[in-house]
């Protein structure tokens, strides 16, 4: 365990020497742990380390990024040459600034699970081959596990500017997912489970498996639907996606750029009000929550749809300045690897007050969508069309009837959000699209492109 | 081989290999990697988010049992090496197993005439302006032009229980344009990349072409109708057109999926999937292709692999632990994104060779159907074999002509069904860069075809 604080106020200090007028460093050290099992037994098992260091310079109005993982005093003082040089390179950028030192960052509790660091290697493989037992067991179906995967992680991040900003936290988290095969009349379906939690104490393996399970068996038998325009629920996994496009659509960056089909659209109307959402960086639960964002500003809670009006884009340090906005503290980034840039924390969608079963009701007649595929290359970013593929389930007299497949749906993203005509009491955080947590949605109409 | 023993000393990796089998296993591996890059990006006519970096290390693995062991460390000192040694055998409880003495031999990697981290970074800057200018002549409804510079190294050495000590250095460059056209309320965008495993010279030749195509798409597409939806006929074209093949045939002959019954290809070894007009490969070897390397992450050989001959399945793709499972050859096909990830089966540059047809007569042929010139990308699930692809060029075929442009369509299909369905391929040929994600890996692939027809396949539009 090394001093990841003195780590990043040594790469400031060097930047500085290296000719930056200000800089910024991030530092984070993780030790990551997966198992892969598959029919019984333990496939691979990985143990890992990882530390590296991200250096943004600032040469007047010129930024420039420099990372590495040699982090003794010859490789920072590498890193911070290569910052400088990269923002010798860039062009001016009136907005280019560091943050300015952030309020006080606030004390978030349970965002690390002792069980992580206490739970052995075998008994964390016992976790995923108890995932794939589970599923097997769940139903004769069930013919094989294609793989099931336990993963944890334990990150410490520090981040120092020539400001004066520190901060430095620590997290833990984990998740489990099997993906299930199942003896179709056609071949095999697949169906994927899945859970997330800080520690390995908190996953349920057997709902996990069970999931799985239902998700490929429910499959069996399934037909192309005829196209047509009905009413459509959103699983919480599918719905999730679509929440995570609209958190990029708010990031203030798209909106500056005239590149998110929000942009001028701040305080209209651009959905039903019975859609509410919130960019939550607080949430213990999120895994996204912290302290502080990628820059050092701390995180908050932020109402981004209420009312049904776009309340506010989210922003980071430059976006602020840019847009003479405050920092709504969603800086985010991949890693050390990477220039921080805007975007959403945990996107966590109110739940509303029907059952699972009153919101097929309301569906009457229509489709209730699973899953989707090819997101990245099925939408628009700039104007918010899509058309993607699906699988779900028919839903006939308010109730969910035969496995669907080989489908599109297509449609706007602000038209969709208009449409929603109910919103699920039960929500479900999902790992895909970010970090959201959102109940099934209730569409009102959509178009569904089958035979 | 002074390059790979500069990364990975023989006589450390001889020490690191005894330690990782110190508690038994079948086989150990160590691959040390340094890799290191630059990328640049232009955005309303400004250079930004200029980033350097570099990046060192090392993952061993034993295998034993049929389970691996893996454990990757940041650093390539010795000390580092043994540790993750350490760590990768700490959950063996065997006897100690004996390796075989090393022994180094590393075929020629890709040439590379101007290795880019030679060329200065304003001479990056300058190409991408470059870009940004072509793309705004296009027309003056081109609103914005983002584009992109990307360029990066990869040394690595790889050495083995069986006595493999080898290496590669690996260079590629690739750039990409994005154009926006507005006219009134319609937006639309349009990309074009260009990209090999080459040095800067690939950019000798009007680099900026790229971008006038980009701009073109876009302004194109303001003129779009939307998409027709329903089962058709599909006239997919050339170069990234490939990633149809990819997606809905290429992943499921990955030996991984195969093996474990998570592919619809599983057990039609030698069967007929497509008509006698199809032949495919997948040739890790194409000089300066994208997908190309010497050797793979496991050091074996890249080669030129035949998956489909004349519509008969012949082949396909492993890494040395699939070839071990079934008695199979190793085809070069182990890769992995980085030192901190675990080989497995992967595409390099995958194509359908060229047919007898002309292009001008695959269309001719079509009395009303879809025209897919590119793609914006593709998923498959390859134990269904259900797949989707996000057209980004695509056009109506009315009478056999080319006729009205199309926006928001999406191909959705069976690999089984569409690959059968296939009945004419194109004498025109190109090749395409590609960036191929599978189980959290990201990897450059070429995707190869000339245009291709396919009978009948459901075109998702946005409206019903």
């Amino acid at each position: 365990m090394s001093d990841l604080g003195a780590l990043a106020s040594t790469g400031v200090e060097r930047a500085v020497a290296a000719g930056a007028g200000e800089a910024e460093a991030y530092v984070s050290e993780a030790e990551n742990r997966e198992v892969r099992v598959h029919d019984g037994e333990v496939e691979s098992l990985t143990a890992a380390t990882q530390r590296g260091l991200g250096l943004r310079a600032w040469c007047g109005a010129r930024v420039g990024y420099g990372f590495g993982t040699d982090l003794s005093a010859e490789g920072l003082a590498t890193i911070a040459a290569r910052a400088v040089e990269a923002a010798r390179a860039a062009d001016e950028d009136e907005f280019a600034a560091p943050p300015a030192a952030g309020g006080e960052a606030p004390v978030i509790d349970g965002l690390s699970d002792p069980s992580r660091a206490e739970w052995s290697p075998d008994r964390v493989a016992d976790l995923a081959l108890a995932v794939e037992r589970a599923a097997l067991e769940a139903d004769a179906r069930v013919v094989a596990v294609e793989q099931a995967v336990y993963f944890d992680s334990g990150e410490r991040v520090a981040v120092a500017a020539s400001s004066g900003m520190r901060a430095e936290y620590e997290t833990t988290s984990c998740y489990a997912y099997l993906q299930a095969l199942a003896e179709g009349e056609n071949g095999r379906e697949t169906g994927l489970g899945f859970d997330l939690a800080r520690g390995p104490a908190g996953l349920d393996p057997a709902a996990i498996g069970a999931e799985g399970a239902t998700r490929a068996t429910e499959m069996i038998g399934s037909v192309k639907p005829a196209s047509r325009r009905c009413p459509v629920v959103l699983d919480p996994t599918v719905a999730a996606s679509f929440v995570g496009l609209l958190g990029r659509a708010a990031g203030a960056d798209a909106v500056q750029r005239g590149r998110s089909p929000l942009a001028a659209r701040l305080g209209d109307e651009v959905a039903s009000t019975a859609f509410v959402l919130h960019d939550d960086g607080l949430d213990p639960r999120g895994f996204a929550t912290a302290p502080v964002d990628a820059e050092g500003t701390p995180r908050r809670r932020t109402a981004l749809i209420e009312g049904g009006r776009l309340r506010t884009f989210l922003h980071d340090a430059y976006t602020a300045r840019r847009g003479k906005a405050e920092s709504t503290g969603n800086a985010g980034r991949a890693g050390y690897r990477s220039l921080p840039g805007v975007s959403a924390s945990n996107l966590v969608v109110a739940p509303g007050t029907a059952g699972a079963e009153e919101l097929l009701a309301a569906a009457g007649k229509g489709v209730y969508v699973n899953d989707v595929a090819g997101l990245h290359s099925g939408v628009n970013p700039v104007t918010g069309v899509f058309s993607v593929g699906a699988s779900g389930r028919a839903i006939e007299g308010g109730k969910l009837a035969g496995p669907l497949r080989e489908f599109t749906i297509a449609g706007e993203l602000v038209t969709m959000l208009r449409d929603v005509q109910g919103v699920g009491s039960e929500p479900r955080w999902v790992p895909f699209g970010g970090s959201v947590s959102t109940p099934p949605l209730l569409i009102g109409e959509m178009a569904v492109s089958g035979s | 081989m002074s390059a790979v023993e500069q990364l990975l000393d023989q006589s450390v990796a001889e020490r690191v290999i005894a330690r990782a089998l110190a508690h038994g296993g079948e086989f150990a591996e160590v691959f040390a990697e340094r890799r290191g890059g630059l990328t640049l990006a232009i955005d309303e006519s400004r250079i930004e988010a200029v980033q350097s970096g570099a990046e060192a290390g090392a993952g061993v693995r034993v295998l034993s049992g049929g389970t691996t062991y893996f454990a990757h460390v940041d650093g390539l000192d010795p000390a580092d090496l043994e540790r993750a040694a350490g760590e990768a055998a700490a959950a063996l409880r065997g006897e100690r197993a004996e390796a075989r003495a090393l022994r180094a031999e590393a075929p020629a990697p890709q040439p590379v005439e101007r290795p880019p981290g030679d060329v200065p970074a304003d001479r990056k800057a300058e190409l991408l302006r470059e870009l940004d200018e072509r793309a705004r002549e296009a027309g003056g409804e081109i609103v914005q032009v983002m584009a992109s510079y990307g360029e990066a190294r990869r040394e690595v050495a790889i050495a083995n229980s069986e006595g493999l000590l080898s290496g590669d250095d690996r260079t590629r460059v690739r750039i990409g344009a994005q154009a926006v056209a507005r006219r009134d309320e319609r937006v639309e965008t349009g990309a074009e990349t260009l990209g090999a495993a080459r040095g800067f010279e690939l950019f000798d030749d009007d680099p900026a072409a790229i971008a006038e195509s980009a701009a073109r798409k876009a302004l194109t597409l303001l003129d779009a109708v939307p998409a027709p939806t329903g089962s058709m006929p599909v006239v997919v074209g050339g170069g990234f057109g490939g990633v149809l093949f990819h997606e809905m045939t290429g992943h499921g002959l990955e030996a991984d999926h195969v093996q474990k019954g998570a592919s619809v290809y599983a057990g039609k070894l030698g069967e007929v999937v497509a008509q006698s007009l199809l032949t495919a490969y997948d040739d890790g070897r194409m000089p300066g292709e994208w997908g190309s390397d010497a050797i793979d992450d496991e050091g074996a050989p890249t080669q030129k692999t035949r998956v489909i001959e004349q519509g008969r399945l012949t082949g396909f793709l492993h890494d040395r632990q699939t070839a071990a499972r079934e008695g199979a050859a190793q085809t070069g096909n182990g890769r992995r994104e980085s030192f901190r990830h675990l080989p497995i089966p992967r595409m390099t540059n995958t194509y359908i060779a060229p047919g007898d047809a002309e292009p001008e007569a695959i269309i001719g042929a079509v009395e009303k159907g879809f025209y897919a010139v590119s793609f914006a990308g593709g998923q498959v699930d390859p134990a269904t074999g259900d797949f989707v692809f996000g057209v980004n060029e695509g056009y109506l075929i009315e009478g056999g002509e080319v006729t009205s442009p199309c926006r928001g369509a999406t191909l959705v299909g069976n690999c089984l069904q569409a690959l059968a369905a296939i009945d004419a391929v194109g004498n025109d040929f190109w090749m395409k860069t590609g960036i191929c994600g599978k189980g959290g890996q990201k990897v450059p692939v070429g995707t190869g075809q000339g245009h291709v027809r396919i009978a009948a396949m459901t075109v998702g539009g946005t409206e019903a």
